[in-house]
Parts: C-alpha cells; structure tokens; sequence
C-alpha cells in the first residue's frame, strides 16, 4: 500500500489477478506481439529497408513496476479492453513516460454493447473509430478520485469532455461507476462498469 | 611607384592566397578517407547495442565517460573528482562528503587513469578505479550503478599519477606519488635540500573482495625522484607490481632538462607479497597521517567522509628482498606487463630503443644477487641480466603500450604521433599507423590484462588541429579507432571525448550491462529524511532549520504549496523520487538557490539546502523531462520576513474557493 492504493483494492481482486499472474500473462503477451529490436550488436552494412523496430513497449523490463498495458493485459476481465488498445495501434502510447489515467471498461460493459458493435470496431477499416472511443477512456494527468470534485469536467485525449458525479465514496464518469483503482508505472486505471460513448 | 608597390603587393598576394588554397584542400589520402569499409565497420544500427564498452577519463575535468565501441558513442559522464551540477554531485546535502579530503571540501580534480578490477588478471566488470592527480586520491566507480561509490585519500604523496592499477585478483590498487616532497615532521625545508630531505611513497590500497571498500594497507618509502605510471604482474608475476620513475637526478628546477640527465632512470619492481609478510611480522612503523575516506551508501543515499589518523610505512632500506630497481632508458613513462605476465615493457619517452624485460630473468638475477650497484640503499638489478630485449627504433617518444590476443603490442608514439605494432617474443616492428596528433595512452579492449579481447586499439589524442569544424582557441580532443584484426592497422573512425581522453579501458559490454540497476527499491531506502509516500509528505521546523520532507512522481511534487519559512531559515528539501521505474528520474530546483538542481533516480533521496534572501513567493519546479506534465510539475514556497513567527502550513491539490470547476 506505498503508493496509497485505493481502499478498493478488494474489489479489484475481482478484476485483476495476483502481480504474479500479471507478470507472466504481460510475458507472454509482449512475447507474442513484439519482436525485442535489441540484439547483441548489429555492425555491417546498414539496411536502410529494415523495418522500424517496435516501439517503447518491445522494452524488457520485468524489474520495474508494471506499466498500464502490462497491468490490463494481466487482468483476465480485460481482454476486450487489451485486444481493442492493440487494434488501435494504441500499445506503445499507453507505454509512454504518461502520466495516464486509464478508465478502464471491463468485459462485462463492452459486452453490454449492442450486438456485434465490438466485431464491428476491431475491423482494420474502423480503426479511426475504434481510437477515438478508446482516446476517450484517456486523460494525460493522474486523476485521483481524492482530488476530483462533483460536476467537473475534463477533456479526454480525443478532444472531448467527460463528467464527474461524486457522491460520498462513490465516484461515476458519465454515469459509469468507478469500481477499482490500480497504480501503474505511468498513472492510473480506473476500472468503469460501462464503456464511455463519446459525447 | 606608388602604383608599383600596390602591384607587387597584390602579386604577393594572390600567391600567398593561392599557396593558402592549396594548403587548404587536405590530399586525399588514408589521412583523410578511412579506407572503403571502415563506415560499415563502425556502424552500430539505431536501436542496437556496442560490443565493447570503452571508460574514458576525462583528465583535467575530473570525470569518468562511458563511451561504445566501435561506434564511439557518448552514453554517460560520471562525475568523480569533480563536481557535476547536472547531476547535483558536490551540490546536494548527499554527495558533498565524497569530494571531502584533509584540505576540506575540494570540488575538481584531474581523473587519469582508470582500471578495472579483475579477477585472475582479468577484467570482472565489477568496479573501475581511477586516480585523482592533484590532491591525491583514488576512487572506486560501481559497474551496477556508474555511480562514484567510495574515494579515499593518499597522504604523503604529491601528485597521484602512478595509480590505480589493480593487482590480479584485486587484492590491492596502487599509488605512487608524482612529485617527491619532504614527510615527517618538518616540511618547512629550502627546495634545494631535495637531495637531503624529499621522499617519494607508494601506497597499496587493500580493496575488500566483496564490497570493494578500499582502506590503505600499508606506504614503502622511496627515494625522492618522480613516479609515473604502474602496472601489476600476473601469472607468474602476480605478487609483484612495477612502477616506472624519473628524475632519479633529484632535481629540483627545470626538470624538463635537469630529469634528463643519466642515461638510464629505473623501472622499480615491488613484491607486495613480501611487504604483506612484513607488515604481518609488524615491520610496519606508524605515521600519523590525516586523510579522509568517503564512501557512498546506496541504502541511505548518502555519503559519509571519515578523517583517518595513521599509516603504515615500510622502508626498503630496512625491510630488504622486497624493491628492486631495473635500469630503464630515459625517463620511462608507461611500464606494461604483458598478458603472460613473462614481459615488462618500458617505455623511455626519450630513449631511441624500448627495452623488454623478463620477470624469469629478473627472478633469477635477484637470486643470483647479479646488481649493478643500488641506488638510495635499493638494489639495482644488471640491466643485461634482467633484459629480454630491446625494440630498436620503435619511434619517437614510446609512452604505453597494450596487448592483444595474438602476442602483440602495441605502442604509442607521442613525439611521432604513430601506434607502433610488435611482437612480443621476437621484438619484430610489424607495423606503423599515424595517428591525428599527438597520441597520448592507447587502449585494447582488456589489453592491459592477461586476457585481452584485441579486435580494436583507440589513440587517445592530445591535439586536433583541423580534424573538426573549428570552435575557437580550444578544439574537442579526441579518439581514434583502428581495426587491428588484420596484419596492417586500419583507421576507421574519429570521435570526440569530452575533457582530456587521457586515458581508456574497454571490456565486452557482456561483463557490465546485465548487471545494470534500474531503480532503487523505495522500500529499502534508509534516508533519514525520506517520505515513501504522499501521506508520509511533511514539513517540520526544527528552530532555523526546516525539512521539507518531498516526494515527486509524475507529475507533481507533494506538498507543492508550502508557507511558513522564514528568510535566513536553512530549508532542506528532503526530496523522495517515489517512482520505481526504469528512466525516470525527477529534478528539483528552486529560484535563486546559491546551488545546483537536485537530479533524483527512482527510489532516491535527495536534498538541497536553500537559505531564502528575502520575503515573498518562490517557485520550484522538476528539471528532467520527466511525462508529457512535466511543465505542469512545479509549485510554491511562500517566505515570510525575519524575525516573524508564521505557521508552517503545507498542502497539495487544496485549490482556492473561486476556482472553476
């Protein structure tokens, strides 16, 4: 509890699995989708049609604290959410130095969507879609519930707006309830209930 | 004949101009071109990594720099000797006692010679020892952190130059004092009573096999002369460690001319072993000396400087079978064992010939008691009886040599500006490359060691001239990479080094870069002033001083609204980086502070003192780049007059009523 986790810990527990299954599940999931770009040494002729190496997120490190990809790619109840930020191209943003805060819809909402809408956004020619309702659950600051008020407002990466409402403990974000926090590296994950429409 | 002599004058001129011209354009030579491989040789792709790492000294800026070969990269510089407001070394509350010593804080110093521990005489990647040159002193750099983790002082030596040069398993790093100068009791003597009055020194630091801790073990008094350079013995060499020296004249004035003098000066030969015997015999006579030792600890992140009282000196002239002295052509300067630890070579920078000598020779000479005389009381061993042999006209100026994995050496011409490549067992000349100009040390990954990796030399040059794009009076210094796997040395690129590239060790990057600490766990921080959390953020007045307990994570400070210091109150910022991950630091600096920024790593603290001047508000903010809030992280201290009693009040995020929702 260094970094003062929020008191809903507990209620994460049903999202998110022990830091050991979050380790080996971001293993294998950077494993599959990233070719580690650092070999031991490549002198001799330059190959200018190399492709670029992959991003920030190819980076081994399995000694810091995890960041907010490797933490959601940990969470089982997350997959929707994980296999969405991929289709969009997303992955090595949301590696970045941030900060972020992350509200993070779980399976549950994104199947609570009308039928097929998911299918539908996952395909290439939706992309642009798909990463603006996705840069809509992004805000770069960390917004801890302890310091967000009732009524506010703040301007999620796509550009739009979302809304606080705030009753004693229980905070919503147009309207979906924050049902966990977790700290990353980089920010934060608030987990949501539903999947925030852009307005 | 006024117009005559404004012809004559424009003739002038324009041949003067076209001579300048020609002058100009450099000829297309190897000089100029490395040879049609050499790019492909040197190119290391974006995103990949150097085979070899290369440690450079900085020389006269104190400081040690990590370069990549074969690229020449620049990854870090760290500050040893001097202090480094970059990185807050010898500003923040932390690092000021490692650059404390018997004169009180000193904030430069001139780094020269690094060596790495080894173990079995080779290279361990464990720590680099450097030598500090004017106020005498060595220091030892982690290979985890890149961090200066200990430095210790020499007393009665002036002039650290003959250091550190680490024995084989790292049992001792050694330092010979440069300048000889009156010890004891009265140093209030005439120069010209050198003869009578000045000693020289040569200290072994015993270094802890595990955590490196360096403590003095013991002085051998030596004549008054000056010592240069060292190397230890390995293999059958192991116990000793050999020093060259010069001015055995014992000159005093302009001894530029007046060290010159004899025909030979010495190589000296110490069997450390046997001064262990006699320091555990209790041979050993107690000076007092006052020196200071600093060590870094990673837990409290923090240095702490003792101030030791006493050494122990051995006297050749008493203790016998321990120094021996090998005559050397003049003024040697490098004394490098070979990897077989058989060879010692000298290199008399004045000298025509380099003389090779046997360690086996040199043995059985002292056996056979084959002296040509002593010199001072010490032994001098018959030059004949201890020489392997001599490289005849190697070049001008012969100054250090390296080996590599084929039995060869290499050695640096600083008069002739040229590496010269021979072969140890036949003394045969195999090769000659200029260099541009004026090479100073050379470097073969591990040729200082009985496993050297060859592959590449680096000249550490002294001068430039015209090889780079001129930048006034003073030019970049610079290296030089050459290609030594074929018969011929291929020059492959140039690179500039910041400071004086005095001197450079190389290493596979293998030994080092799996070792690399990332952070600092937060839980193990042992600060005394550290706050592991936000709720742990306080500020609390102690009389004039306040501790401001800080954390930063991106992207903000906690607290970062702050009020009730007072002006000439000694604040301490106490800041905790509470990030724990790989890269991300935090800076810290506040307006108008007599002083540097703060540079915290992840899991660190930090402080920095700021005595407030006057009344009013005064902003701080994060220095390193840290997230895309960066600018965002900052805040305020509000300062009241002397003299007032104002409630010391602390906050973050507690906006004002009247702002906007």
């Amino acid at each position: 509890m260094t970094f003062g986790l929020n008191k809903k810990l507990t209620i994460m527990k049903n999202y998110l699995k022990g830091t050991a299954f979050v380790a080996v599940a971001s293993f294998f999931l950077f494993a599959a989708c990233n070719n580690p770009q650092q070999s031991e040494q490549s002198t001799g002729s330059p190959d200018v049609n190399t492709p670029l190496p992959a991003g920030q997120s190819s980076v081994q490190d399995d000694e810091s604290q995890k960041n907010i990809v490797q933490v959601a790619s940990g969470s089982a109840d997350h997959s929707t959410l994980v296999a969405a930020v991929q289709a969009a191209g997303l992955v090595d943003v949301l590696v970045n130095a941030g900060p972020f805060t992350v509200f993070a819809p779980t399976n549950a909402a994104f199947d609570a969507l009308p039928a097929g809408t998911v299918d539908n956004l996952l395909k290439p020619e939706n992309k642009d879609q798909l990463s603006d309702i996705l840069q809509y659950h992004v805000a770069v600051a960390v917004l801890k519930t302890d310091y967000l008020r009732d009524g506010q407002k703040l301007e999620m990466v796509n550009g739009g707006m979302i809304t606080i409402s705030k009753n004693g403990d229980q905070v919503k974000v147009n309207g979906a309830n924050i049902i966990g926090t977790v700290e990353a590296s980089n920010g934060l994950i608030h987990v949501v209930d539903q999947v925030l429409l852009p307005q | 004949m006024k117009k005559n002599k404004i012809v004559s004058v424009s003739v002038m001129i324009i041949a003067v101009s076209a001579i300048l011209i020609q002058w100009g354009c450099k000829p297309q030579t190897v000089q100029t071109a490395a040879s049609g491989d050499a790019a492909s040789k040197v190119y290391v792709a974006p995103g990949t990594y150097d085979e070899f790492y290369n440690f450079v000294s900085g020389g006269f800026n104190g400081q040690l720099s990590v370069y990549g070969l074969p690229s020449g990269r620049m990854f870090r510089s760290i500050p040893v000797f001097s202090v480094d407001p970059e990185k807050g070394y010898g500003f923040s509350e932390e690092t000021k006692p490692m650059l404390n010593t018997s004169h009180g804080f000193i904030p430069w110093d001139d780094a020269h010679h690094p060596d790495f521990s080894c173990t079995n005489a080779e290279v361990d990647g464990r720590w680099v020892f450097i030598n500090g040159n004017n106020t005498p002193r060595v220091a030892r750099i982690g290979l985890t952190t890149f961090k200066t983790e200990e430095i210790i002082e020499i007393p009665n030596s002036a002039g650290n130059h003959s250091s550190p040069f680490v024995t084989a398993n790292t049992e001792y790093v050694v330092a010979g004092t440069r300048f000889s100068i009156p010890l004891g009791n009265n140093t209030n003597v005439p120069i010209k009573s050198y003869k009578e009055n000045f000693k020289g020194t040569i200290t072994f630091i015993k270094v802890d096999p595990t955590s490196g801790n360096m403590s003095i073990g013991f002085q051998i008094l030596m004549p008054g002369m000056d010592f240069d350079l060292s190397r230890s013995g390995r293999g059958p060499s192991k116990d000793w460690s050999f020093f060259s020296c010069y001015n055995s004249e014992q000159a005093n004035t302009l001894k530029e001319v007046n060290a010159s003098q004899r025909d030979k000066d010495f190589i000296i030969a110490v069997n450390w072993k046997k001064a262990e015997e006699y320091i555990a015999a209790g041979k050993g006579e107690k000076w007092p000396a006052k020196y200071a030792h600093n060590t870094w600890d990673d837990k409290t992140h923090s240095a702490t400087s003792t101030m030791m009282n006493e050494v122990l000196v051995l006297d050749p002239t008493k203790v016998p079978d321990m120094v021996y002295f090998m005559p050397c052509a003049k003024s040697p300067h490098g004394v490098d064992v070979d990897p077989t630890g058989e060879y010692i070579v000298g290199s008399g920078k004045l000298a025509a010939v380099m003389p090779v000598f046997s360690f086996s020779k040199m043995i059985k000479a002292i056996e056979e008691k084959n002296f040509d005389g002593e010199y001072q009381g010490i032994p001098v061993l018959s030059y004949d009886a201890v020489l392997h042999g001599e490289v005849q006209k190697p070049g001008l100026g012969p100054l250090h040599t390296q080996f590599d994995d084929k039995g060869n050496a290499y050695t640096s011409m600083f008069v002739s500006s040229e590496i010269v490549k021979w072969r140890v067992s036949d003394l045969q000349v195999l090769d000659r490359v200029p260099t541009y100009y004026s090479i100073g040390h050379l470097c073969v990954p591990g040729g200082g060691s009985a496993k050297p990796f060859g592959k590449y030399v680096v000249a550490y040059n002294k001068i430039t001239k015209d090889r780079y794009l001129p930048t006034g009076p003073e030019l970049t210094q610079s290296a030089q990479l050459y290609d030594i796997t074929g018969d011929k040395m291929q020059l492959l690129s140039d690179f500039p080094t910041i400071g004086e590239p005095h001197y450079g060790i190389a290493c596979p990057a293998e030994l080092i870069k799996g070792n690399s600490k990332k952070f600092y766990k937060i839980e193990e921080n042992m600060h005394p002033y550290v706050a592991k959390g936000e709720k742990e953020a306080k500020v609390v007045r102690e009389g004039n001083k306040v501790h401001v307990y800080m954390t930063s994570i991106r992207s903000h400070f906690a607290p970062d609204n702050i009020e009730g210091v007072k002006v000439g109150d000694e604040v301490y910022f106490h800041v905790t980086n509470l990030e724990q991950d790989w890269d991300i630091p935090h800076g810290f600096a506040i307006k108008g502070a007599r002083n540097s920024e703060l540079l915290i790593m992840p899991g660190e603290t930090s402080t920095l003192k700021w005595i407030p001047q006057e009344a009013g508000v005064v902003p701080f903010y994060c220095t390193d780049f840290c997230s895309a809030l960066h600018q965002e992280m900052q805040g305020y201290i509000r300062v009241f007059p002397a003299g007032s009693n104002p409630e010391i009040t602390f906050s973050l995020g507690d906006l004002a009523e009247d702002q906007p929702k």
